[in-house]
């Protein structure tokens, strides 16, 4: 289990790298439904990836595993150097602070204002009412998360209700919120998916800005073919709970992406 | 035409079923046999109420009312909302924790949930009066028992609707919080508590109508409040006085429920 893990080939084509993740053999069932079948890849620092696949393939349940928001059944999670399936409670939630995600609905307090959701990013490394909401907020990390909103552009819009806001402003606070955790590696689950192409496209580039300029690894599902071409290194097909296609962005092939997306399978 | 359109309407009744019906017939048997059974006499209510408007009847003697004792009366009806504000806030401040205990998201073992839902029926399922009983031996009489008590109905009135709130939260926020890392109370305290205020607001306004109400009510088992003096009118039969404190109870009930619904209409 606590094995130690040898540098592996990353990507294909690669140099030799420590992965930021690797995954090896996991499985996870829900009663009789086996939703993951035993998924081994492993992925270099500093890349975007894609991760595809058809509705109901399992994509979303991956990334809930790999921060073991859902249990995964077995196998092995190796993420940040960290054995993911190893941490206590105190551990894992050290580990996930370091985790950032973005949500497809977005999931901020809705009555609270964008900055007091941002200053919500603080616990990843703070306790207390002090990073409850604005009021209570020390300047320092006020300021931080004034920096965060102005990062995605909307630092005129900080002490606008989140309620208020439009899908993409909502998406990019949500963003902040995930800056104001200074992450090292992002997960995001479809955060174009209820954006217009439009909005949709300024939160990807939002993204892949944050892979180029800062470093930071992103594994993004992606419901868009356009998008996944656009935005990623590199692409992890799922299909039927397994790895059915990974290879570098600029390799794939069009017509073989087709069928891990719906809509596009169906037209 | 859209293929909606060619749709059947819908049947205006699902078929009961033989369980549906015995479930009706039951019910139907339940309502008949309670109403046989304690429900007045017509006849029985008539003569009584032609007896309520008798020249020495109850409701005569109470006209005109007398208002001679106002100051006296108006102190403790100060008295009676001081206890019920005083008992409110304490019933408000400890039923958050209950509340939170008996929720199924927030709650850190099932035990604890079922043993803080069990607590909070139980502070809901005993009458105010019991309790007011029940605080009277601890510390005596006066309004002290009566705030006691009514912090305890308190706790069962508002730390069921606290937790009911709280289990219908958008469950998305805490989860975003909890995959942040966030500790158990940062949760509650960024996402659960603010997403949950307008409901609160309005169950603890509730609470503060109720909480008037019944604290005039203690005062007849000796809880303190405008209550006492009540029953020391009724004792000696002066009823045009107890019509007073009845009014002037009326007022205040009046005046709460009337503040309650403006702050609810400013706040929510």
């Amino acid at each position: 289990m606590n094995a130690p893990v040898s540098p592996v080939r990353a990507e294909a084509g690669s140099t030799l790298v420590e992965p930021v993740l690797t995954v090896s053999g996991l499985t996870k069932s829900f009663g009789t439904a086996e939703v993951l079948r035993g998924l081994d890849f492993a992925l270099a620092p500093g890349q975007s990836t894609a991760l595809i696949g058809a509705n109901g393939s399992g994509k979303s349940t991956l990334l809930r595993c790999l921060v073991r928001l859902v249990e995964p059944t077995s196998g092995r999670v190796r993420m940040l150097g960290q054995e993911v399936g190893a941490l206590s409670p105190r551990a894992l939630r050290r580990f996930r602070a370091r985790v950032g995600i973005v949500w497809q609905k977005h999931n901020l307090v809705p009555r609270m204002s964008a900055l007091s959701n941002v200053i919500h990013g603080a616990q990843a490394r703070m306790a207390g009412p002090q990073v409850w909401g604005q009021a209570l907020a020390p300047a320092p990390v006020r300021a931080e998360a004034m920096a965060c909103l102005a990062r995605v552009g909307l630092a005129d819009r900080a002490l606008a209700r989140v309620d208020s806001l439009s899908g993409g402003q909502s998406q990019r606070v949500a963003i902040a919120r995930m800056l104001m955790q200074r992450p090292e590696f992002i997960l995001a689950d479809e955060p174009d998916a209820s954006l217009d192409p439009q909005t949709g496209q300024e939160v990807m580039e939002l993204l892949l800005g944050l892979v180029r300029q800062d470093g930071l690894s992103l594994l993004v599902i992606s419901h868009r073919l356009e998008h996944t071409l656009a935005f990623s290194d590199r692409i992890l097909g799922l299909a039927q709970g397994r790895i059915a296609l990974d290879q570098p962005t600029r390799e794939a092939s069009v017509p073989a992406l087709r069928r891990f997306f719906d809509h596009e399978a169906a037209a | 035409m859209s293929e909606s359109a060619t749709l059947p309407a819908p049947p205006r009744f699902r078929h009961l079923g033989l369980t549906g019906y015995a479930g009706f017939l039951v019910v139907a048997a339940l309502v008949v046999s309670s109403l046989a059974a304690t429900a007045p006499a017509p006849d029985k209510l008539v003569n009584g109420l032609a007896r309520l408007f008798a020249p020495s009847g109850l409701f005569t003697q109470m006209f005109p009312p007398d208002f001679s004792r106002i100051g006296p009366i108006s102190w403790k009806l100060l008295e009676t909302l001081q206890m019920a504000v005083a008992g409110c806030f304490l019933g408000l401040i400890f039923a958050l924790p209950f509340a939170i205990l008996a929720t199924d998201r927030l709650s850190p073992h099932p035990v604890v949930r079922t043993a803080a839902r069990a607590v909070i029926a139980l502070f809901r399922t005993v009458p105010d009066l019991v309790w007011a009983i029940i605080f009277i031996i601890i510390v005596g009489l006066g309004p002290a028992a009566g705030v006691l008590a009514i912090m305890v109905d308190k706790i069962g009135f508002a730390g069921r609707f606290f937790a009911e709130a709280m289990e219908e939260t958008d469950p998305g926020p805490q989860d975003a919080l909890r995959a942040i890392g966030a500790s158990r109370l940062g949760i509650i305290g960024s996402a659960v508590l603010p997403a949950c205020l307008p409901s609160f607001t309005a169950t603890s306004l509730f609470a503060l109508e109720k909480s008037v109400r019944g604290s005039a009510a203690l005062g007849l088992v000796g809880a303190g409040g405008i209550g006492v003096d009540l029953k020391v009118a009724f004792d000696l039969f002066n009823y045009d006085e107890a019509f007073a404190i009845i009014l002037l109870m009326l007022a205040l009930v009046v005046a709460v429920e009337q503040g309650s619904g403006w702050i609810r209409r400013k706040l929510i």
